[in-house]
């Protein structure tokens, strides 16, 4: 790796341990730069920071696309022979010049053509992203623009180079694998095919729906028009996590039937009909996880599930045995796999036995003397390409949805701490002497103007809702941006002033950029608070 | 273009590794060659995960040439090196290490290996005079917060923990050597507490402490329960789940509980590091 | 850099802030620009500012008189260093101190060996008796003129405060230096205005402080001549003049050189060892106290033949004049376009940074002083690989000696046939010797290779009155003890190395009857205790356990039931200690032991003779 650009991660906090490998290849000689509205712990670590404005990635890529095209910095043989849609991309980019760029993004030209130039020429060069491209209203576009950069410099399908989403869960690529996904079945087969269909039916001996499911945004819309009544959530906490959860509570309220299957007693769980209690995946339950590197690892049980929490693939099994299938019987995760592998191409050289012995796997593993794919999109290097071509997109740079005004002047983003995970039910009960709480950070700039100090508490209002928060104060903010976790609810319900703007094309919600304003409490109101925050906590 | 690397293929060089003519691949270590050809070397400060300091010197040999002795662990070999592990000078040098460690430091904790090594080379450390009329690094121990326990009267000053904080790992530089000579210890600045100091709670110091100057709280508190038992623990391999790195986690059990995460220091995604989630997210389970 | 956290609660003050920022100014600041939305810097450019650290400490403890939290945070966020790490290089050196000072004035006095001799306990007693904040030293570089007296100071330079003409320095002497804020003058050397002197014969002469006074007294010319002849030409002059390190392990420069000067395509650079801190050594500090420019010139004539353009003087701290003077030399030869870009009109780029050193005689073993100046610890490095290919920054490096440096000026200006014209076949040239101890005139000698020890005490004017010869230490505290047989050897490489003793540093610290070997050794064994860097288990336990064992001795321990020990220390210190310091630490105590001077006074101790 020459080069590596971490745009919209800050993979330092949030996956500490893929970090240490970025690290390494810093102080190997790698280039290296962070594109965030903040300056983070990543970004530290990096030759360059480019401090971006919220939800302008797009209109950054395009300006470095069209630099590097400008400069003549492009894999031209590799667009020609691997590629479609070049000659549109070019005058798509044509208007993004880098002073066109740099009034839009806020980042100076002169990094942008840095940016540009070093990532281009650089021999191997990698784009790691994470919820800092996601999750906007635009954020399948936005993961477009990155690949377009990709591909005009034919940085993927290489050892060294390529584009590097970060999975948030130890297990988010083998949920998606194993067909957890409203429109593709296990091993990324779509399920509108109908020779892919037939195959499952064949081997699972049921019918199969023809037509895609909804995916999450789509459920909470059917519950709106009253089409989804009864909702079966496992392992996971909308009522918390959902970008406007006052909406997502209203809607699981007026299920007919609400069934969670957890570890946790989560806010969602408490609102449920039936609670299943489920043993914790990586220490209670026996499996595989697949990790952001397409890597199949084995999850072993090291503990008995307490009470009478169960491993998951037993609930499921006597389900299915209530639901009146016999055929079953009770598969331990060892038979589950092997059958998985006889469906999956992808999996098919993975045996049980190999996945034990050699510790980890990637995919694509056709057969079991392949030895795993390390990257993937080799096949654009071969001459002729054999399949399709890769597209460049032409994307628009669209602001987010919560556009800033003189009621909410202020762009609020949310971040992650070390220590804590998502909505805390995992973290916040263990003792982190590191552990802050939650603060809603203000530049020095911004707090001055509104004449709040550090540990105030004060009024935040979105055009959603309004929550009382603490004050911070950090020195290297830009003005104008504000940010905070989401890591305890409990102290600060920050999903309820987040944007309720969602990606249609993924349905992850814009929660990287909210409109809001401060307010200062009075202060009987602030003494009140303070009671019963010290209360609580 | 397509193609993964494939391992460069290695040049080999002929060394004498006592009295036995031995080819070793070019680049590898004397320690590595001792390790290929089944010749057991005592180490203290190495350790796979680690870029070695040679500090400890407990795995010197002899190598014709030299005037003194040198550090296995870190010498790379070179074509016609004549090495002898086992020689009287290796052996003495190997002897007074432990002894000047054990006359200095408490080392009932220390990985079992150790004591038997002592054993191996006939240290009595007590020549060295009585603990209470020489100097030694005693001390009380530091406990300042619900995760980390330093004992640094159980320190060899091995590097070790600093290397995963820093450089080798974690890039926090909570902790460095501090002080000089017999003074030197690891300190953060100014020896504010931990909770006062950069440190993020990796762990990676506790896991590759070899004397137990450094544990986990749980650990100390069992030690002083007198309920710390290593004979019974079990270790399991799984997949930590914080995020989607994919960090393996060894969970250590006793009588069905959680009573110590490691990561395998031989794990292409970890090298044995881990940050605090998977380090101590665990307990949140134990404690609900 | 990292994601840094500063646990400090006090901020700096504004002098430690000012302090700090101008000690790094010409270095240039990092390009933050967060205003702009965009920061260059990251881990690269952190990495490439951590040589500053040193310098920043030295700002720090001078504004403040300690290197307080708040402060050292200043100079960490500046430079992105990590406070921990910032902190564990702080306590490294012994001229740093982490607690508020007791007083403006911080004064070291010379407890070691030579200073020992002449009252060095009494005047430490008197000081404070006197009020005073004192501090007893290690070896102060002199030993000529016993006791040595260093204050360190709050907010103004530095000063050196010695005995003049055979007196002692008295507690009213001290005084009146921290009056008037000016050191003891430089005593000039025994042998002034000897034709024969080449490394000595302009000081006391010329005068030091004056480029042009060195000019017209043939300062320079070797440079002009060194560009004359281009790089390669010097070495291999250097080469053929046989010429080796005085540093103590003789290495020959010109081979030296020459495997620095072939890494073409690397960054090379040139480093002067002015760390002199072996317990009985000051003749560099003659030669940069007396003739700094010379020093500079040589350096300059080394860096163009290697083809470095950074030049580093690492100058013990302790030097206070020594370091004034060689700043004034090198800021008046960057005047005069000898120094910088285009030097001496070669076209060639070369420049020095002085760097002082803070209190820690490790840090003249050449890979603790190269981590010294990049900012680390001054823990010596395992070799290989050696400096010349992995020196300074990882980089090749020609690191030499003052006293080596300055004698490449003669080679180059005579030639190499000349300049071996003197001296043995195998130690061409002259040597500066140190003569301290029980002699009529000590101080710093120059003699061509091949005069004996007997010779050398002669010309220091034979022993004082009344005493009879017992034993000479040569070659410093890392060097050996020898008895009056010995009075016959010539002090050439090769007759020394035959009888197994080592010239070192060129130290000859001469004892009588009536002084305190036991004593004297083990103070030799606590000089290394406390110098040890405590890297390795070798040295920094078995520097200790050495220093009980003498300690014992004292008390009147049997020999015979210590011997075993101390023979074990030796063994493992000699063979597994990673650098010189642990390597030699045993050898002044073994030869002490081998002649009998443990045993003898051991003896009389036990006979009630203490």
């Amino acid at each position: 790796m020459d080069a590596v650009v971490m745009w919209g991660t800050n993979a330092r906090n949030a996956h500490p341990i893929f970090f240490h490998h970025v690290i390494k290849g810093i102080d190997n000689g790698a280039r290296s730069w962070t594109i965030d509205p903040r300056r983070t712990s990543t970004a530290k670590f990096t030759d360059s920071w480019l401090g971006l404005n919220v939800g302008t990635d797009i209109g950054l890529a395009n300006g470095v696309a069209r630099e590097i095209i400008a400069a003549g910095l492009t894999d031209d043989e590799f667009i020609r022979n691997a590629t479609t849609g070049y000659e549109e991309f070019v005058a798509f980019v044509e208007p993004w010049t880098l002073e066109h760029t740099a009034e839009v993004t806020g980042v100076p030209a002169e990094a942008i053509r840095d940016l540009a130039h070093g990532y281009a020429t650089a021999p191997t060069a990698q784009i790691c992203w994470t919820l800092g491209i996601t999750e906007h209203h635009t954020g399948v576009d936005n993961v477009q623009s990155l690949c377009n950069l990709a591909l005009l410099t034919g940085h993927v399908g290489r050892w060294g180079s390529g584009l590097v989403p970060l999975r948030g869960q130890n297990n988010v690529q083998g949920g998606g694998d194993m067909g957890a996904l409203p429109n593709k079945l296990t091993g990324f087969q779509d399920v509108e095919d109908d020779e892919v269909r037939a195959k499952f039916e064949a081997a699972w001996d049921c019918e199969i729906p023809p037509k895609n499911g909804w995916n999450l945004t789509q459920m909470f819309e059917a519950m709106e028009r009253d089409e989804l009544k009864a909702v079966y959530v496992i392992g996971e906490n909308p009522a918390d996590s959902e970008a406007d959860v006052k909406h997502a509570r209203a809607m699981l309220e007026k299920l007919d039937m609400l069934v969670v299957q957890d570890v946790f007693m989560t806010r969602t769980a408490k609102m449920a009909d039936v609670v299943l209690p489920a043993a914790l995946g990586w220490a209670e339950s026996d499996g595989t996880a697949t990790n952001s590197e397409r890597r199949v690892q084995r999850m072993r049980a090291a503990v008995p599930p307490p009470g009478q929490a169960r491993q998951e693939i037993g609930i499921i099994n006597d389900l299915a045995a209530l639901m009146g299938d016999d055929a079953w019987g009770n598969p331990t995760a060892e038979e589950f796999w092997e059958e998985l592998r006889t469906v999956s191409p992808m999996h098919g050289g993975m045996s049980w036995e190999r996945l034990e012995a050699e510790g980890g796997i990637q995919w694509p593993c056709p057969t079991e003397d392949h030895p795993g794919s390390p990257f993937l999109h080799g096949r654009l290097w071969e001459r002729p390409v054999q399949g399709r071509r890769a597209p460049f997109s032409c994307v628009e740079d669209r602001p987010p949805l919560d556009v800033l005004s003189e009621e909410f002047p202020l762009r609020l983003t949310t971040v992650r701490a070390l220590d804590s995970y998502n909505t805390g039910v995992q973290t916040s009960g263990y003792s982190s002497p590191i552990r802050s709480g939650e603060a809603l950070q203000v530049s020095v700039v911004d707090a001055a103007a509104l004449g709040v100090v550090a540990g105030e508490r004060v009024l935040v209002s979105s055009r959603r809702g309004a929550i009382r928060m603490t004050i911070g104060i950090e020195l290297e903010l830009a003005v104008g941006l504000c940010h905070t976790t989401f890591h305890f609810p409990e102290l600060a319900d920050v999903n309820q002033i987040t944007s309720d703007a969602v990606d249609p094309k993924s349905g992850t919600a814009e929660f990287k950029a909210a409109a809001i304003r401060i307010d200062r409490l009075d202060e009987d109101d602030r003494a009140e608070l303070d009671e019963r925050v010290g209360a609580g906590a | 273009m397509n193609d993964t690397p494939v391992a460069v293929p290695t040049t080999l060089v002929e060394i004498t590794l006592d009295g036995e003519a031995v080819r070793v691949p070019k680049g590898s270590t004397i320690l590595d060659a001792c390790r290929r050809e089944g010749i057991d070397t005592p180490t203290l400060c190495w350790a796979e995960n680690l870029t070695p300091v040679n500090v400890c010197r407990v795995c010197v040999v002899e190598v014709e040439g030299s005037r003194v002795l040198v550090p296995s662990c870190s010498r790379p070999v070179e074509d016609g090196m004549v090495i002898a592990t086992d020689s009287e000078r290796v052996r003495t040098s190997r002897r007074m290490v432990y002894e000047l460690l054990a006359s200095s430091v408490e080392m009932d904790r220390a990985d079992r290996e150790v004591h038997e090594w002592m054993e191996h080379y006939g240290a009595r450390p007590e020549r060295m005079g009585k603990r209470s009329e020489i100097a030694t690094v005693a001390q009380p121990v530091k406990v300042q917060d619900d995760l980390y326990v330093r004992d640094y009267e159980r320190c060899i000053l091995c590097y070790k923990c600093v290397e995963a904080c820093g450089d080798d790992a974690q890039q926090t530089f909570a902790i460095a050597t501090a002080g000089r000579g017999f003074d030197a210890h690891i300190s953060t600045e100014h020896d504010v507490t931990l909770p006062d100091s950069a440190c993020v709670y990796c762990g990676n110091c506790i896991g590759v402490c070899p004397t137990g100057a450094l544990t986990f709280k749980t650990e100390h508190d069992m030690r002083l329960a007198g309920t710390w038992d290593e004979d019974i623990q079990e270790v399991t391999t799984t997949v930590c789940s914080f995020c989607g790195v994919g960090c393996n986690l060894e969970l250590h059990t006793q009588d069905d509980r959680i009573v110590k995460v490691t990561s395998p220091s031989d794990h292409s995604v970890t090298h044995g590091h881990l940050c605090i989630k998977g380090r101590f997210g665990w307990q949140q389970h134990a404690h609900s | 850099m990292p994601d840094l956290y500063f646990s400090a609660v006090d901020e700096a003050t504004d002098a430690e802030k000012m302090a700090v920022d101008e000690a790094i100014s010409d270095w240039g600041p990092v390009t933050i620009r967060v205003s702009e939305r965009l920061v260059t810097g990251g881990r690269a450019r952190a990495r490439e500012r951590r040589h500053l650290l040193l310098p920043a400490l030295h700002a720090l403890q001078r504004a403040a008189g300690w290197i307080s939290p708040g402060g050292l945070d200043h100079a960490c966020r500046v430079l992105e260093v990590p406070p921990a790490e910032a902190y564990g290089v702080a306590t490294f050196y012994h001229l740093f101190t982490h607690e508020p000072p007791a007083a403006d004035d911080t004064i070291h006095v010379c407890d070691d060996i030579a200073c020992r001799l002449v009252g060095a306990l009494g005047l430490i007693d008197d000081l404070r008796t006197g009020g005073h904040n004192v501090k007893a030293s290690p070896c102060l570089g002199q030993c000529e003129r016993a006791p040595a007296v260093m204050v360190q100071r709050m907010g103004r330079p530095d000063l050196t405060v010695t005995a003049t003409d055979g007196g002692t320095v008295r507690v009213a002497d001290v005084a009146v230096a921290i009056d008037s804020g000016v050191s003891t003058p430089s005593v000039t050397v025994p042998q002034e205005g000897d034709p024969g002197l080449r490394l000595l014969a302009r000081v006391g002469v010329v005068d030091p402080t004056s480029l042009e006074e060195y000019r017209a007294s043939g300062g320079y010319q070797a440079l002009e001549a060194s560009v004359a002849l281009g790089g390669d030409q010097v070495i291999a002059e250097v080469t053929a003049s046989g010429l080796s390190g005085r540093g103590g392990a003789a290495f020959p420069t010109g081979i030296k050189w020459r495997g620095v000067a072939d890494q073409e395509g690397r960054p090379r650079h040139l480093v002067c060892n002015a760390d002199e801190s072996e317990p009985g050594t000051f003749k560099d500090r003659v030669i940069m106290e007396g003739d700094p420019f010379s020093l500079v010139e040589a350096m300059t004539v080394a860096g163009l033949a290697i083809g470095a353009e950074q030049g580093w003087l690492y100058i013990r701290g302790e030097y206070p004049v020594a370091i004034e003077r060689l700043s004034g030399a090198i800021s008046a030869a960057r005047s005069a376009g000898l120094l910088g870009d285009d030097v001496a009109g070669s076209g060639r780029r070369f420049d020095i940074s002085l760097r002082s050193g803070a209190g820690a005689y490790i840090c003249g073993e050449e890979t603790a002083l190269f981590n010294s100046v990049e900012g680390f610890r001054g823990e010596p490095r395992n070799k290989p690989p050696f400096p010349t290919t992995h020196g300074l920054f990882g980089e090749p490096t020609a690191i030499n000696n003052v006293e080596t440096l300055v004698n490449v000026l003669s080679v180059v200006l005579a030639g190499s046939a000349a300049y071996a014209a003197v001296g043995t076949e195998r130690s061409p040239g002259t040597k500066l010797f140190c003569l301290s101890g029980r002699v009529n005139r000590p101080g710093t000698y120059e003699v061509e290779f091949g005069a004996t020890l007997g010779d050398l005490i002669d010309l220091a004017g034979g022993l004082t009155d009344g005493s009879r010869l017992r034993t000479v230490l040569l070659g410093g505290a890392a060097g050996s003890f020898v008895g009056p047989e010995s009075l016959d050897l010539p002090l050439t490489l090769e007759a020394t190395r035959e009888a197994g003793v080592s010239l070192g540093s060129g130290v000859i610290m001469v004892f009588d009857e009536s002084d305190d070997m036991v004593e004297t050794v083990r103070r030799i064994a606590e000089f290394f205790r406390d110098e040890s860097c405590g890297q390795c288990v070798p040295c920094r336990v078995g520097t200790v356990r050495q220093e009980e064992v003498l300690v014992r001795l004292g008390r009147g321990a049997v020999l015979d039931d210590e011997r075993e020990l101390l023979d074990d220390l030796a063994a493992v210190m000699k063979d597994a200690s990673i650098c010189g310091l642990g390597q030699t630490a045993s050898g002044a105590v073994r030869s002490a032991l081998d002649m009998g001077l443990l045993a003898v006074i051991a003896e009389g101790i036990e006979g009630g003779g203490q």
